[in-house]
């Protein structure tokens, strides 16, 4: 296995999709570090792996295909067709066979066939059944977690079998035996115990927004107000606890500050509520994910606002856009005149359709920039009114922030996206080997834009792409600084009303200064 | 668990080298940790070290990098206040490499 930082030289260039030569086990020793006792535990899973572990596992399977018939069918209905083999990230960066989705799915499917069909109870041989044994649990371990559950084959596969859902299965019976991973449920236990992610207290996370405030004020001469728990304020924004720390999330962060000040709505942060995502989903935890988004709706009713509005976090819209309802609703204190929930480029692209912002798309011009479609936003939610929305309505905000823009090839975009390579719980340094090769196929399509057009940036609405993708750039020979925000290409061109570039823009212009 | 042998003790660490307990801390075992990550601490290095110690002490948490920056900024100049600037100084990161040797958690998250 090559070390985690070998030079990628020749990993940068080339078909995107290109088939790779087949490398058996490659990748058979990566895998994620386990959860502490003490991180499993405070998420109601056993502490280490239990000494009945075969007997829960298989129990645990049957509750789950008992449970969701999306599942049975799943693990009952492949066919072995091939279409899928050749459209996982993580296959097409390792060669190792067992990353092709049919042969991660039949790491768990041939248990299924064991123990809960009946070929497979009396002629398991037949039928490619097997048990539950020790080399395939350590195969769990490892290849499940070499998903980013971003459903790409599903797109691929006659059936729609949802590999991310079989992995998701997967961790669920792991954390269940006391398997956990620790990247996930570290996170998971912080937002149960600080209110997100990252871990950021209230007291910091205060000051942090009042640090943004006087940098904004400090470039722009406006006061921008980034408001935390404002009781009656109309709009409850939630946002990736990423946005408070991490760049360029916070260049996207300053930028949904600058469209609510613009729009002249009242909004707010939540600090119980600091966390968009919703690690609940990568573990295939429905309980988990419940609390979590039970945490939105308790803030959005405890300060009384109308409208709920997403920041830039993938699976988070997902969960918010397919599940919130489900999972903390009925929603019906909010204002049904608004989506319930919306997703901040909704927001700002109505604004800007209905022409109330002021935009300078001049002030990108050093930019040439292309959109990655992050996963969960593309392949398992929507966005608007219209089918494809989720792809067409952050382009056109970009398109109407930045004069170039260049699309990738479109067998790497829209529903055909690539992951980023760090999503699904994987976004974890000790599994940065696989994170570089799953980017490949990603950074092969941006070095085919940056060769024909010059592109020089990529834009995303995931934290989970930005953090990946500002760690793998310089491997595959991009600035680390190549990866922005949507809002961060927002916040560039938007000209605050009573603002110095205002007064700058005006003079350019020879109008009259209105600072009103 | 693993452990840095330090002055004839055993200062635990978790599986990427971040201290189990943040108060085992002291400035000599900062260096052991930054010679464990192939760095060797320069005045300049203390500068980002003290400056993360000093945030966390107040807010229990490792400053954004944005505000890392801006402090740098104002107290060493521009040129300190760099993403690149610290990148060099700390290759894997202002925020989690610096942040080890400091002796603080991890920044966890999608960062």
């Amino acid at each position: 296995m090559a070390a985690p930082d070998a030079p990628t030289a020749d990993r940068s260039h080339g078909d995107p999709l290109e088939m790779p030569a087949l490398c058996p086990g490659a990748m058979a020793a990566s895998k994620p570090y386990p959860a502490s006792p003490a991180m499993q535990t405070a998420l109601g899973f056993p502490g280490q792996l239990v000494e009945d572990w075969h007997d829960k596992a298989i129990a645990r399977l049957g509750e789950l295909v008992n449970g969701s018939r999306a599942l049975r069918v799943y693990l009952d209905s492949c066919v072995k067709c091939g279409a899928c083999t050749d459209k996982c990230h993580y296959f097409l960066g390792t060669g190792d066979p067992k990353n092709m989705p049919v042969a991660r799915q039949d790491l768990l499917r041939k248990v299924y066939r064991r123990h809960f069909t009946l070929a497979g109870r009396y002629v398991p041989w037949l039928v490619g059944a097997e048990d539950l044994t020790e080399a395939v649990l350590a195969d769990w371990v490892s290849y499940f977690h070499q998903c980013s559950q971003c459903r790409r084959c599903s797109v691929f596969c006659p059936f729609g079998i949802d590999t991310a859902e079989i992995s998701m299965a997967a961790r669920d019976i792991l954390d269940t035996i006391g398997l956990g991973q620790k990247y996930s449920n570290e996170i998971i236990g912080k937002v149960f115990k600080i209110g997100n992610n990252l871990g950021l207290p209230p007291k910091a996370l205060k000051n942090t927004l009042e640090s943004l405030e006087d940098d904004i004020e400090e470039d722009t001469g406006v006061r921008v107000e980034l408001p935390l728990n404002r009781e009656g304020a109309d709009i409850l924004l939630v946002t990736p606890s990423a946005d408070f720390f991490a760049s360029p999330h916070m260049e996207g962060l300053i930028g949904y500050a600058k469209v609510l000040h613009e729009a002249g709505v009242s909004w707010t942060f939540s600090s119980y509520a600091s966390e968009a995502a919703n690690f609940g989903m990568f573990i295939g935890s429905t309980d988990t994910m419940q609390k979590v988004a039970l945490r939105i709706r308790k803030a959005a009713e405890d300060l009384k606002v109308k409208r709920l509005v997403f920041g830039e976090c993938g699976h988070a819209w997902r969960v918010a856009y397919n599940f919130l309802n489900t999972l903390a609703g009925p929603l019906d204190f909010l204002d049904p005149a608004y989506p319930i929930p919306q997703h901040i480029c909704e927001f700002t692209l109505d604004l800007i359709e209905r022409g109330k912002l002021r935009l300078d798309k001049s002030k990108n011009d050093a930019i040439r920039l292309t959109f990655h479609d992050s996963c969960n936003v593309a392949r398992a939610s929507r966005m608007g009114d219209e089918p494809g929305g989720q792809f067409e309505i952050p382009r056109a905000v970009l398109r109407a922030v930045c004069n170039h823009y260049f699309d990738m090839a479109p067998e790497t975009t829209r529903e055909a996206t690539l992951c980023c390579g760090g999503g699904g719980g994987l976004l974890t340094d000790e599994l940065m080997d696989l994170r570089l090769k799953g980017a490949q196929p990603r950074m092969r399509a941006l070095r085919e834009v940056a060769d024909e057009h010059g592109v020089t940036h990529m834009a995303a609405i995931c934290a989970i792409c930005k953090a990946q993708f500002s760690k793998v750039l310089p491997k595959y020979g991009f600035d680390m600084e190549g990866i922005v925000s949507v809002h961060q290409m927002v916040s560039n061109a938007i000209v605050l009303t009573g603002s110095k570039q205002a007064e700058e823009l005006d003079a350019a212009h020879g109008v009259a200064s209105t600072a009103s | 668990m693993s452990a840095y042998a330090f002055n004839g003790m055993q200062i635990a660490h978790d599986e990427e080298g971040y201290l189990t307990d943040i108060a085992e801390w002291t400035p000599e075992l900062a260096e052991l940790i930054a010679k464990s990550e192939n760095i060797a601490l320069t005045p300049e290095h203390w500068e980002v070290v003290n400056f993360l110690r000093d945030y966390y002490e107040e807010y229990q948490i490792a400053p954004a990098v944005r505000i890392l920056m801006k402090e740098m900024t104002k107290k060493y100049g521009k040129e300190k206040g760099d993403q690149k600037y610290l990148y060099g100084l700390f290759p894997y990161g202002p925020a989690k490499q610096a942040c080890k040797i400091a002796g603080l958690p991890k920044p966890t998250g999608c960062v």
